[in-house]
C-alpha cells in the first residue's frame, strides 16, 4: 500500500516537473502563436467572473485576463475563458490547458511553494467577515459570544472562524450548509444570527435577502485572503507580463489616467510618469517583449484599476462593495504597485 | 292454454348513491367515518401546501420583462428564466450558429417519427441509421470544422444541449458495450470471463464523481505536454465506461432468466455462438430487462449533472452560473424549479416510452 503510494506520488511529481519544464520561457510565444490568451476563471462568482445572458464574461478576474490580452496583442478581446471548479484549477494550469489562472484564488505559502505556481500579484484583498441582521444591534464581531453562525461546509472559512472565536475566548454554534443559496436562506429564516464568508461574497449574498438593507457587514476581518492571478513556475517572462499588466492598471489610477482621458493625455501630457506609462518615453515594452503601447492598450481597452473595481464589484455594480483595503495606498488602502520607469 | 310470456322488468339503474361522481366519492373517500375524517384531513393538507405553491408559481409570478425590476409581484420571477432561456438550452454556443443545434433536434425528431408508425417497412434500417449514421451527422453539425461550418469548441457547448449529448452518447455507446461485457462474463473462456468480471467490478466499485475527477484532474497530469485532449471527450469516455458496467449487469440478469432449454435448442439447431445469441437468446433477454435498461438510462440522464463539478456547463451548471450574475442574484429557486421540471419531462417521457415498448414486445405465454 505504502509502496504504491510512493510510486504514484513519484509519477505525479514527474508529470508535474515534465509539464512545467517543457514550458520555460515559451508561454508568450505559444500565446502569440495561438492568437489568444487562455484564461481560467470560475464557473460563476458574482463580481469576479460571471457570464451574462449573451455569454459575455465580465468581472474583476475576467478583466485581469483581458488586461493581459490587451498588453500582448493590443486587443483585449483576444482571450478565451476556461471555466474551472476550485478542485481542477491548479491542474489546468500545471498541465498547460490554460496560460493563466484568474479565479478568485488566495495567495498562500502552500500554494506558492508546493504546487509549482507563481502568484503574480493581488488584484483583490479579501478577508473573511460577518453579516448580521440590523435588529441584532451588534456593532462589532467581539460582541458575537454565543451566536449561532451559518457557514458553508468544507471551506477554510470554518477553520478561520474556529480560530477567531478560540483566540477571543468566545463560544458559538456552527450551522453548516453545502451551498451559498442555502446559507443565505437559512440566515433569512432566522436559523442563525450571523453568516460568515469572504467579505466580497457577503455583499453578493446580502442582495439575495428580501430586504438587503436589513443586514450589515461588520467591520472586522478575521482572515487574510489576498486574491490574485496565478501562472506556472518556470516562465519568468510570462510571469512578469501578468504582474506588470496588473501594475499598469494600478499605476494608471494613481496617475489619474483612465480609459476616458488617456487619448487626451497622450497628446498633451508633459508629466514624465504619464508619458512613460503611455509608452512615449522610457523603457516602454522592451523589457517585457511587448509592444511599446502595452500599458496604453490596457488602460484604453480595459480601464485603470478603479474603473475595473467600480464596474464589477463597486458602485457601478449591484454589489456596491466599498474600496476598503483595495483603495490605493495614497487613499488609505494597501493597493500599491511598483512604478513604471 | 295461453302462453304467458314472461318479460322481466327492465333493470333499474343503480341507486344514485353508487354511481357517478357521488358513488365514487362514497365508495373511495367517505366509506366510513374514519375514512371521511382522513379524506378531509388530507384535503386540508393539500390545500395548505398546494395553494401557496400555485400562488407563488403562477398567480403572483412575473412572466414578462427583461430585468429584475420587472419582478415586483412577490411571486416567482420567471423573467429570469426567460431572459436566460437560450443559454439554458444552448449554453455559450455562439448565437449565430445555434440553428445547427435546432437543425439537429428537428432532424432527430423527423427520423424518430417513422419509428412510431406501426407498419413502416424500413424500420430496421432507419434504426441502424439513427444509432450509427445520425451521431456522425450530429457530431459534424455541433462541432463543425467541415463542410464550411465554423468549428465550435466543446468548451462552448452547454445547457440542455450538453446534457442531451452526454446522455445520448452515454446511452448509445454503453448498451452495445454492456451487452458484450455481459456475454463475456457468462463466457466459457476463462480469460474473457476474468477480464469482463474485472472490468465490471472495477467500474462498479468507484463512484461516477471519482471517475469524472480522475478524467478531468488526474489524467492531464500524466499525459505528455500538448497531448491533452478535450475535457468533454474525457468526461464522455468516463461516463460510457462507467455506464457499460452497470448495463452489463442488467443484461446479465436477462441472460440468466432465459431457460436452459433455449440455449440447448439453439445449439441443437447447429447455430454458431453469435447466431444463437443474436437470433435466440438476446432478443428474449433484452426484452425481459427493458425496465432495467430504461431505469439505468434514466439514472444516467440525471447523473450527467455531475459534470458540473468538472466545470462543464450542462443544464444545471448553466443555471447555477446564471444565478451568480450580479444582475440576477437571488433567483436560484426559479432556476432550480426550471431544471427540475425539464428533467422530469425527459425522465417521464423515457419511462412512458419504455412502458409502450414493453407492451408492444409482449408476446406472452
Amino acid at each position: 500500500m505504502n509502496h504504491k503510494a510512493v510510486i504514484s506520488a513519484t509519477a505525479l511529481a514527474a508529470a508535474m516537473t515534465f509539464s512545467t519544464a517543457s514550458h520555460a520561457g515559451a508561454t508568450l510565444d505559444a500565446v502569440k502563436e495561438k492568437g489568444h490568451v487562455q484564461c481560467g476563471v470560475t464557473t460563476g462568482l458574482a463580481g469576479f467572473s460571471q457570464s451574462n445572458d449573451k455569454g459575455v464574461w465580465t468581472g474583476i478576474d475576467v478583466d485581469m485576463c483581458r488586461a493581459v490580452a490587451a498588453a500582448v496583442f493590443g486587443d483585449a478581446g483576444k482571450v478565451k475563458f476556461t471555466p474551472l471548479t476550485a478542485k481542477e484549477r491548479f491542474t489546468a494550469l500545471q498541465s498547460g490547458e490554460i496560460d493563466m489562472l484568474s479565479r478568485n484564488t488566495t495567495w498562500t505559502l502552500t500554494r506558492d511553494s508546493n504546487l509549482g505556481l507563481n502568484f503574480a500579484g493581488v488584484n483583490y484583498y479579501d478577508g473573511q467577515g460577518f453579516l448580521v441582521s440590523k435588529d441584532l444591534g451588534v456593532k462589532s464581531a467581539t460582541e458575537l459570544d454565543g451566536a449561532a453562525i451559518c457557514i458553508q461546509a468544507g471551506t477554510t472559512t470554518e477553520l478561520n472562524l474556529a480560530d477567531y472565536f478560540r483566540s477571543k475566548g468566545m463560544k458559538y454554534t456552527p450551522i453548516t450548509f453545502d451551498r451559498s443559496e442555502e446559507t443565505i436562506k437559512a440566515f433569512e429564516a432566522g436559523r442563525c444570527d450571523v453568516l460568515t464568508s469572504d467579505q466580497s461574497q457577503l455583499y453578493a449574498l446580502r442582495i439575495q435577502l428580501a430586504k438587503p438593507e436589513s443586514a450589515i457587514v461588520l467591520p472586522e476581518v478575521v482572515s487574510k485572503e489576498p486574491l490574485g492571478p496565478v501562472v506556472r513556475n518556470g516562465d519568468e517572462d510570462w510571469f512578469k507580463i501578468v504582474r506588470w499588466s496588473l501594475s499598469a492598471m494600478l499605476n494608471a489610477e494613481e496617475l489619474g489616467i483612465s480609459s476616458a482621458n488617456i487619448d487626451d493625455l497622450k497628446e498633451s501630457s508633459t508629466n514624465p510618469n504619464v508619458r512613460r506609462l503611455i509608452g512615449l518615453e522610457g523603457i516602454k515594452g522592451q523589457g517585457l517583449g511587448l509592444p511599446d503601447d502595452w500599458a496604453y492598450s490596457i488602460v484604453k481597452q480595459v480601464g485603470n484599476y478603479s474603473e475595473v473595481f467600480e464596474r464589477n464589484v463597486g458602485k457601478g455594480s449591484a454589489l456596491g462593495i466599498s474600496r476598503g483595503l483595495n483603495a490605493l495606498w495614497a487613499d488609505g488602502g494597501i493597493q500599491y504597485a511598483p512604478p513604471i520607469r | 292454454m295461453a302462453v304467458i310470456q314472461h318479460t322481466p322488468h327492465e333493470d333499474l339503474p343503480p341507486p344514485v348513491s353508487q354511481t357517478g361522481v357521488i358513488g365514487w366519492l362514497r365508495q373511495n373517500l367517505f366509506s366510513s367515518w374514519l375514512n371521511s375524517l382522513l379524506t378531509l384531513l388530507a384535503a386540508y393538507i393539500v390545500w395548505k401546501t398546494l395553494m401557496p405553491l400555485i400562488d407563488w408559481a403562477f398567480i403572483k409570478a412575473d412572466w414578462i420583462g427583461t430585468s429584475r425590476e420587472d419582478c415586483s409581484s412577490g411571486g416567482a420571477c420567471w423573467v429570469f428564466v426567460s431572459v436566460r432561456f437560450k443559454q439554458f438550452m444552448y449554453g455559450l454556443y455562439p448565437e449565430a450558429e445555434q440553428w445547427r443545434i435546432n437543425l439537429m433536434a428537428i432532424l432527430f425528431v423527423l427520423l424518430m417519427i417513422p419509428m412510431f408508425i406501426k407498419n413502416f417497412p424500413w424500420k430496421k434500417w432507419l434504426g441502424m441509421f439513427i444509432l450509427f449514421g445520425f451521431p456522425i451527422i450530429g457530431y459534424y453539425l455541433l462541432s463543425g470544422g467541415a463542410f464550411g461550418l465554423e468549428h465550435i469548441e466543446t468548451s462552448l457547448w452547454g445547457g440542455l444541449t450538453l446534457t442531451l449529448v452526454l446522455a445520448a452518447v452515454g446511452i448509445v455507446a454503453a448498451l452495445p458495450l454492456g451487452i458484450l461485457l455481459a456475454l463475456g462474463r457468462r463466457s466459457k473462456m476463462p480469460i474473457v470471463r476474468a477480464l469482463s468480471v474485472a472490468f465490471i467490478e472495477l467500474w462498479r466499485g468507484v463512484p461516477l464523481i471519482t471517475v469524472l475527477f480522475m478524467a478531468s484532474v488526474m489524467l492531464p497530469l500524466f499525459l505528455p505536454e500538448g497531448a491533452q485532449f478535450d475535457k468533454l471527450l474525457r468526461a464522455l469516455i468516463g461516463i460510457v465506461l462507467f455506464q457499460s458496467a452497470y448495463m452489463a449487469e442488467v443484461v446479465r440478469g436477462g441472460l440468466q432468466a432465459i431457460p436452459k432449454g433455449q440455449y440447448e435448442a439453439a445449439e441443437a439447431l447447429g447455430l454458431s455462438y453469435w447466431k444463437s445469441m443474436g437470433l435466440i437468446i438476446l432478443p428474449q433477454a433484452l426484452k425481459l430487462v427493458i425496465p432495467g435498461i430504461v431505469n439505468t438510462f434514466i439514472a444516467l440522464f440525471k447523473d450527467t449533472t455531475l459534470v458540473l463539478i468538472i466545470g462543464l456547463f450542462d443544464l444545471l451548471a448553466m443555471i447555477q452560473s446564471a444565478t451568480q450574475d450580479t444582475k440576477w442574484l437571488g433567483f436560484s429557486i426559479e432556476g432550480y424549479v426550471f431544471a427540475a421540471v425539464t428533467f422530469w419531462i425527459f425522465c417521464f417521457g423515457m419511462s412512458r416510452y419504455s412502458q409502450a415498448l414493453e407492451r408492444k414486445l409482449h408476446t406472452g405465454h
